[in-house]
């Protein structure tokens, strides 16, 4: 056999496990699916909100419920001293947030 | 088509014997640039498959969480509090919720403790994330005791550990009957930790948001919405720290392979020489490089590829797991559902295969059309 058509083939050969294991092995399989719908259920039964990656500290542990200056919670200028806290993104917040509740609180801002 | 094709063949014999004749530098090259799509891939395709997840099971969280702002702190529900919510419009239900932190110094870790109705968790008797049970060599029926912050000691019967398929979202959970919860913190009666609040029409949500804090003042609602985009950004963020510590290795892959592809050696200019010598035409020398550059970057794209699929789905991503880890004790283990994102894999293909076949082709094309003799002697 020629060299060349040797690489053809090696190549040949890697497109199709390549296209085979991203294309058919990708996406839930049935297992996953109840899996995935079985932890829905856990997150809409106990009323989750966060995922259990980081448990070091309540910032890191719920994110999403943390107050939003967290890097100062401690006590004022008190800098970031969790590892993790590097690794969790600040909440993206979109710009005024509090637009539309512009006007409509009874305390003034 | 049949000349066409057999030219080809041989162009390729010739740029294979070509390429084994610098035979380390070409291999060191194929290892290095199968290396840096393997890594790349497996950060894309381990930070996709986490924010599918993350998404589709979080899509099942309260609508609104309300929590109750003093001196820009989350503080407790006061009693009555949820009386003056009132009736609002699309509201289906709301329940106040207790949780919070208990640290554990036997294992220097945080878990997360929950109250759940007596009907679900009796009295005396918890429910534990799978992690949780890992670490402190729990099962059912077991007995474990905790101090709690004033002091007492408090013993639990383990009812049951949560199914290790939800570690993600279980693994430091403790399910326990709402009278224990207030004891064993000593938190007030009628006091509450946040209030869950479900919205029977998604499109009414924003509007039940801004009618609770117009009602009251001091409260702060966090949307589903909200809770979704956190993860989102969470992970585009690891993706990003995980890609800036990569940044070097990229760096200084991308210029052995722009030295590589770009610069040509004096053998490879004599080469080229020799070729037009002999009546090579441009076009052929052209054609004899760019097989050259696709079938490095081919090989290094389809076996970084599949590694990186490998790694992630069935290695559980072990590169990432001590960038992902931090320094908690308790940790999940998970195994993702592959989640692919064909853009994400067509963006790596033009990233990583175009620029390196593109690079091969301008020194090449510059050295073809100098004249044999000069560029011999060059």
């Amino acid at each position: 056999m020629r060299p060349s058509a040797l690489v053809l083939a090696l190549l040949a050969g890697l497109a199709l496990a390549f296209a085979f294991i991203f294309g058919h092995f990708s996406g839930s399989t049935a297992t996953d699916a109840e899996r995935l719908a079985a932890n829905r259920a856990l997150v809409e039964h106990y009323g989750l909100t966060d995922l259990a990656l980081f448990t070091e500290a309540r910032y890191t542990r719920h994110p999403s419920q943390a107050d939003l200056h967290s890097a100062f919670q401690d006590h004022p200028a008190a800098l970031e001293h969790f590892p993790t806290g590097s690794l969790v993104s600040p909440r993206s917040l979109p710009l005024f947030r509090d637009a539309p509740l512009a006007g409509k609180t009874t305390s003034p801002d | 088509m049949r000349p066409w094709l057999e030219k080809q063949l041989h162009l390729i014999d010739f740029t294979l014997a070509s390429l084994a004749r610098r035979k380390t530098k070409n291999v060191g090259l194929l290892l290095a640039y199968t290396l840096i799509v393997f890594v790349l891939a497996s950060l894309s395709l381990f930070t996709h498959a986490l924010r599918s997840e993350a998404s589709y099971v979080l899509a099942g969280s309260p609508e609104v969480i309300l929590q109750r702002m003093v001196a820009g702190r989350h503080d407790l529900i006061p009693p009555g509090y949820l009386d003056k919510i009132g009736r609002i419009r699309g509201v289906q239900k709301k329940e106040g919720r207790l949780w919070g932190y208990y640290y554990d110094p036997v294992v220097n870790a945080n878990y997360t403790f929950m109250a759940r109705p007596a009907s679900e968790v009796a009295d005396g008797t918890i429910m534990v994330g799978s992690a949780l049970a890992r670490e402190r060599g729990l099962a059912p029926n077991n007995t474990i005791s905790f101090r709690s912050y004033a002091g007492k000691l408090f013993g639990f019967t383990v009812a049951a550990v949560l199914s290790p398929d939800s570690e993600l979202l279980s693994a430091d959970l403790v399910l326990l009957s709402e009278s224990d919860f207030r004891r064993f913190f000593e938190y007030p009666e009628g006091h509450y930790t946040d209030i869950a609040l479900s919205v029977a029409n998604p499109q009414e949500v924003r509007t039940v948001a801004a009618k609770l804090s117009a009602a009251l003042p001091d409260s702060r609602p966090i949307l589903r919405e909200e809770v979704l985009r956190t993860y989102q950004s969470l992970f585009d963020w690891r993706e990003g720290i995980v890609l800036t510590v990569l940044a070097g290795a990229i760096l200084a892959f991308a210029i052995l392979a722009w030295e590589k592809a770009s610069g040509l050696s004096a053998e490879e200019r004599r080469e080229i020489g020799i070729l037009k010598a002999i009546g090579w035409e441009t076009g052929d020398v052209i054609r004899m490089k760019v097989w050259e550059g696709l079938v490095i970057s081919l090989t290094a794209f389809l076996l970084g590829g599949i590694a990186a699929y490998v790694h992630v789905f069935h290695f559980g991503a072990a590169v990432f797991a001590p960038v992902l880890k931090g320094w908690s004790v308790l940790y999940p283990r998970f195994t993702l559902v592959p989640a692919v994102d064909g853009l994400q894999i067509a963006t790596l293909f033009f990233f990583t295969v175009v620029p390196y076949t593109a690079a091969v082709l301008v020194p090449i094309w510059r050295a073809a059309i100098t004249d044999p003799d000069a560029v011999m002697r060059a």
